[in-house]
């Protein structure tokens, strides 16, 4: 029998995603992959392995996962209810599951996108370099009920660690860089647009995140006869209507509404992982800045590994998971680790 | 902070071609801000030329209409190190004076124009100041090239149109048009490889998929090919698309 997950009941935005797929651009297939990249840093960490093995996104609902085998499993990303064979587990933790074991995951409690990670991680079909489906593209199959989703070798097997998962599912405000269209903005609304207190709005997905406002719309008609030009994923296009869409993961590889700035790589996270109605702020900072701030995001995410906390508890002997996480503060104190 | 830097290499007026930053990881090279054949060809020479030079901390290349986009590793090569890369590069060359990529090929693409098929021909004629009759007459006498895959995978921008159709893209976006869709804008027709919402103009209704993800070589159509499209019947093109991914499309290498 294939080592995996048999999914016997899916939400409906369950996909495979790793860290993208770099080298198609010029084809028009953007680089993709999960949502949240920090939530992939965050699981392998948990797990002990490499970051680019792919995961389970789950935006919104989870599902309920049969274990072909015992596997190592972590959870991180947008928090959600989760149980094995009926016992609550922690979120943002490793644990394992055993041979039949029952995974459950219910609906997102704060933010949009879970990820369930496996050690060893999903091995589904490698498409010019990267497991990432790209729904927007065509690119994966779906995920359907009764499907063995393949897991790879695993050759770990630490399990029993939780991690204090970095803020991210309230919104705040976002860091971005000029962009090349910014100048077609006139001063007044790119000032406008930094004074503006945003919405992030219900609507939304893997391609962007659509913000609201209670003012006027932003932009003018000048940005409907620019040519197409290369978008990326942080853009936050205004489009014809003026709302201003922070662009994601699966955003188009070019595009010709205009682009009013650019989020900065280590704050997009906090963009797609924003709750509907989570406030957002946008500011400008330098270059200079942006990179000080992603040095600095990329020395915290090395560190993950080494902040690992052994989680006291068996995770099968938590029954109250909300009760666990109030005085989780304290249980860090003791840990020898 | 300065975001541009200009390089002249073709006469002193030009401001072009720039450098830019796109984002923290991303430098564009422009050859200018309007579709002109000499600077799509530019583009797409240029960046050939990127990729063989496959600079330190360079991890990814595409070409836009008339732009270069290289996306890098900022902590790995810093901005201004990878720029003078980039400006050395510029300066080497006559970018603008170069060939269109070899083994191009002539497509012909069967293509029902307005109907229930492709509700908005009448709305694109009459914004470019045209009969129906007279808007497919000028959209299939015109012989476009592939100037650039983007947007969705494998799909083209094809140009140059005649003047009278440099429209705006519309203000409201159509929720929805479906694969093989092909549209109108700004002196450009896009054939939609995915179905997707869009500003551009639905004037008519191929059976042409342009991204094959199962298929040896999922991506169709190159940047350089040249395209026609050709007046079908609905009836006809209701054969010709369920004969497979083709859609009835015909091509011929260009020698």
């Amino acid at each position: 029998m294939t080592r995996g997950f048999i999914l016997r009941r899916g939400g409906p935005q369950l996909s495979i995603q790793d860290m993208g797929r770099s080298g198609a651009l010029s084809q028009g297939l953007s680089r993709g992959g999960a949502a949240d990249r920090l939530a992939l840093v965050e699981g392998a960490a948990l797990l002990g392995q490499p970051d680019t093995l792919a995961a389970i996104e789950m935006a919104g609902l989870g599902g309920e996962f049969e274990a072909t085998a015992e596997l190592r499993i972590a959870l991180t990303g947008a928090p959600m209810r989760a149980e094995i064979d009926g016992v609550a587990v922690v979120w943002n933790a490793s644990h394992l599951v055993p041979r039949g074991g029952r995974l459950k995951i219910g609906g997102v409690l704060d933010g949009n996108y879970g990820y369930l990670h496996v050690g060893g991680g999903f091995d589904t079909l490698d498409l010019l370099g990267s497991r990432s489906d790209h729904r927007a593209a065509g690119v994966g199959r779906p995920l359907d009920t009764g499907m063995t989703i393949p897991v790879g070798k695993d050759t770990g097997d630490e399990v029993g660690f939780r991690l204090e998962p970095v803020a991210r599912f309230g919104g705040g405000v976002l860091r971005i860089v000029p962009s090349l269209q910014t100048d077609l903005f006139p001063v007044s609304e790119r000032d406008r647009f930094i004074a503006t207190a945003f919405r992030r709005d219900a609507r939304g997905n893997r391609m962007g995140a659509p913000l609201v406002s209670d003012g006027d719309r932003f932009g003018g008609d000048a940005g409907l006869s620019v040519l197409s030009e290369v978008v990326v994923p942080g853009d936050i296009q205004i489009t014809g209507d003026g709302t201003p869409f922070v662009l994601l993961a699966e955003c188009q590889t070019t595009g010709g509404y205009p682009r009013i700035g650019t989020v900065i790589p280590c704050d997009i996270p906090r963009a797609a992982q924003a709750g509907a109605g989570s406030e957002i702020r946008f500011v400008f900072v330098t270059m200079d800045e942006a990179l000080a701030a992603e040095r600095a995001a990329a020395t915290e995410r090395k560190a993950l590994r080494s902040r690992r906390q052994r989680l006291v508890r068996r995770p099968q002997d938590i029954r109250d998971l909300l009760s666990y996480q109030l005085i989780s503060g304290m249980t860090a104190g003791r840990d020898a680790d | 902070m300065t975001a541009t830097e200009t390089a002249r290499t073709v006469e002193p007026a030009s401001p072009w071609p720039v450098i830019r930053s796109v984002g923290v990881d991303g430098l564009l090279v422009s050859f200018g801000d309007r579709l002109e054949e000499p600077a799509n060809r530019a583009a797409l020479a240029y960046r050939a030329a990127v990729e063989r030079l496959s600079p330190s901390g360079v991890e990814e290349t595409s070409t836009s209409l008339v732009s270069v986009y290289v996306r890098f590793d900022p902590l790995a090569v810093a901005h201004a190190d990878l720029r003078d890369v980039l400006l050395g590069l510029l300066r080497s060359k006559d970018w603008y004076g170069q060939a269109l990529p070899e083994g191009r090929r002539r497509w012909r693409i069967p293509t029902v124009f307005g109907t229930d098929r492709a509700p908005q021909l009448a709305e694109a004629a009459a914004v470019a100041g045209m009969s129906e009759a007279e808007a497919i007459r000028s959209l299939t006498g015109a012989a476009v090239r592939v100037q650039t895959i983007g947007f969705a995978p494998g799909q083209p921008y094809l140009g140059e149109l005649p003047a009278a159709w440099n429209i705006p893209r519309q203000s409201k976006l159509t929720p929805r048009v479906p694969v093989g869709a092909l549209t109108v804008a700004i002196r450009q027709m896009v054939l939609f490889a995915v179905s997707t919402p869009t500003g551009w103009r639905h004037v008519g209704q191929t059976g042409f998929r342009a991204f094959r993800p199962d298929a040896p070589e999922p991506f169709v159509l190159r940047p350089g090919d040249e395209v026609r499209f050709v007046v079908t019947d609905p009836d006809e093109f209701d054969a010709m698309a369920a004969s497979g991914p083709d859609g009835g499309a015909t091509f011929e290498v260009i020698r």
